[in-house]
């Protein structure tokens, strides 16, 4: 029997039969991608998982029976592009975002609690050690604070220069800085939120350049306070860091405890895999991060704009308060879970 | 090392980078890892596309901004070029393609690892983990320059230590990079194939026919390139596989190249398509009928 005149079951007959749909499915597809689910009408809502199925069910007969490479790979690529679409977003974007700061922020940041204390902890040892170091030997002060990043705030310095810096005296700093302000703002906001991903980022190391880097942060505070007291200036200094240290110092201290769950993650990874714990302490940090950012923009809006408007400083540490209860508030507050 | 051996590696290497993906009706999709070099591809175009944008931008307040002075544009470069490298990343990865322009040129895509679907946070976690396998190296570097009191040597093991880092995905068989194994995700082929029209089934003008022997010294793997080689239409490489099959199975140059490459291939397709269905997989010629 020669080979051509065999009965042909033949996968040309199988292709005819199913080809209307996968083409269907294709259009409806490529609609999906480009305008979202709104675009379709009900009709071909309802038309998607049968044909999504019928492209599947015809992907496993044609692996089965056809030899047709171009065939498998069309099938291949549409099953994998319709299982995602079809399997994938559930949610609006709006209603992700609404989530978001409703409960899934506020619960991811609850979530990490005890290494957010530790962080904490770390920061305020950081703080400790410059400033006792620096109150008893101010050269010390130049270990810590590096040359560019301290303006001339140095033990070197006249109480009226550094009274100057925090917004008071005569040479208040609005009129020589006047127009530096916003750059100053926007350097503030970039740098810090670059150290804050960069101590969460580290995290996977086991936590530890985390934990420096915090602690390293703690550093740079503490001898920053111990030359305006020295000075007889700390109630103002903290008056002038308040405003916007309480948000900057917890978003910070936010970022090195979601660092530390993925880095406790892969040290301890209890019953579950290496891998899974860090997948899935990595979700809550994310959570946490984007968090932290909204968080640094903030601080970095009071550091740039509200601090240099408002000078007096009572007001500046009630504005500092006033945001502090309402992250606390808004984090540690108990509410309801969202179910969905 | 022989061809069979040499077919069979090939094959076992296309073979690793397929991953089990099986959806909730039991098929198994057999996702691709998508290679290193699609990965720095689809990363370059995103990063010149950022530079483009804000560069666009900048032009753009110059031209609708009175003569801009010097601290908004640097403003610009300095807040834009962070948010954009942030959020580009996460924005275009929140679609439902799941993937950057970059991405979606090289026809790659991120998918989460477990088969689940690809949650926000898993997104932002592995693109913020970006900044540290980019910025790192570069950093140990600027340290490098500007600090004198380091030894060149510190340096060089901090570049090392960071590019471990950022080469990470290297190293694994998954490609993950370290941002992937800390969200959970992968990243994966997801081209489109457009569907070809089917070679086998129009009408057979002039066909010529083959006996059961002469069918008998191919498998599915030379079926496969033949039809690459058809689909292709090059004349020469055509020219070259009709004379091999020719020398092969000892027939003479009578016919055009692409009527006997056309009536050979439908009718090994055919062959082989029938031992399917009774169950005998033939891959290749090495293999026995």
């Amino acid at each position: 029997m020669s080979a051509a005149s065999l009965p042909t079951f033949s996968t040309s007959r199988f292709r005819d039969e199913r080809e209307a749909d996968w083409i269907a499915f294709d259009i409806l597809l490529t609609k999906l991608e480009k305008k979202g689910a709104v675009a379709l009408t009900s009709d071909e809502l309802l038309q998607l998982p049968i044909l999504y199925r019928a492209t599947l069910s015809s992907l496993s007969i044609a692996r089965a029976t056809s030899l047709d490479k171009a065939l498998l790979d069309h099938l291949e690529a549409l099953s994998i592009r319709g299982y995602f679409l079809v399997y994938g977003v559930r949610e609006t974007r709006w209603s992700r975002i609404r989530r978001f700061f409703l409960y899934d922020w506020p619960a991811a940041v609850r979530a990490v609690w005890k290494e957010t204390l530790i962080i904490a902890l770390v920061i305020i040892l950081g703080a400790l050690t410059s400033w006792s170091l620096v109150a008893h030997n101010p050269e010390w002060y130049f270990n810590f604070v590096p040359e560019e990043m301290s303006g001339g705030r140095d033990p070197r310095a006249t109480v009226e220069f550094l009274q100057s810096t925090l917004g008071h005296g005569k040479a208040a700093a609005g009129s020589e800085k006047e127009s530096g302000l916003h750059v100053f703002a926007t350097y503030l906001f970039t740098h810090n939120s670059q150290v804050s991903i960069l101590s969460f980022a580290l995290g996977f190391a086991f936590g530890v350049p985390t934990m420096m880097l915090e602690y390293y942060q703690g550093i740079s505070l503490g001898a920053m306070l111990a030359v305006f007291t020295g000075k007889g200036l700390g109630v103002d200094f903290g008056g002038w860091l308040f405003i916007h240290g309480t948000t900057e110092l917890f978003a910070a201290a936010l970022s090195g405890a979601a660092g530390l769950r993925i880095g406790a993650a892969v040290v301890f990874p209890g019953a579950r895999g290496r891998l899974e714990a860090a997948s899935d302490a990595g979700r809550t940090a994310g959570k946490v991060m984007v968090g932290v950012i909204l968080m640094l923009l903030v601080a970095g809006l009071l550091e740039g704009f509200g601090r240099q408007l408002i000078t007096d400083t009572v007001l500046r540490y009630a504005i500092g308060t006033v945001m502090l209860l309402f992250w606390l508030a808004y984090y540690y507050i108990p509410r309801r879970e969202d179910v969905a | 090392m022989t061809a069979a051996a040499r077919n069979a590696r090939l094959r076992g290497s296309q073979a690793k980078k397929i991953r089990e993906f099986v959806t909730p009706e039991g098929v198994d999709l057999e996702l691709r890892i998508a290679s290193s070099g699609l990965r720095l591809g689809a990363l370059i175009v995103d990063l010149i596309a950022i530079t483009v944008t804000l560069f666009v931008f900048n032009l753009l307040v110059d031209w609708i901004g009175h003569a801009t002075p010097r601290d908004i544009a640097f403003i610009i470069w300095m807040l834009g070029a962070f948010v954009l490298r942030t959020f580009w990343f996460i924005g275009f990865e929140l679609g439902s393609r799941a993937a950057t322009p970059g991405k979606r040129l090289m026809g790659i895509r991120v998918v989460a690892r477990d088969g689940g679907r690809l949650t926000a946070d898993a997104v932002v976690a592995r693109n913020l983990i970006r900044e540290l396998e980019l910025f790192l190296p570069l950093m140990m570097v600027g340290v490098g320059a500007s600090e004198d009191m380091v030894s060149g040597w510190t340096v060089a093991a901090g570049v090392i230590w960071s590019l471990t880092l950022s080469l990470f995905l290297l190293f694994n068989r998954d490609r993950m990079r370290m941002g992937d194994l800390i969200a959970g995700t992968w990243v994966v082929m997801a081209q489109r194939a457009k569907l070809d029209s089917d070679i086998s089934a129009s009408a057979e003008a002039g066909a010529m026919l083959f006996t059961e022997a002469e069918l008998s010294v191919y498998g599915i793997f030379e079926l496969q390139e033949l039809e690459r080689i058809l689909r292709a239409r090059d004349p020469r490489a055509m020219r070259e596989v009709a004379d091999t099959i020719r020398a092969k199975i000892g027939r003479p140059v009578a016919e055009e190249d692409d009527v006997f490459l056309l009536s050979y291939y439908r009718q090994l397709k055919a062959r082989l398509e029938r031992g399917l269905l009774f169950g005998k997989r033939r891959e290749d010629k090495y293999a026995s009928e």
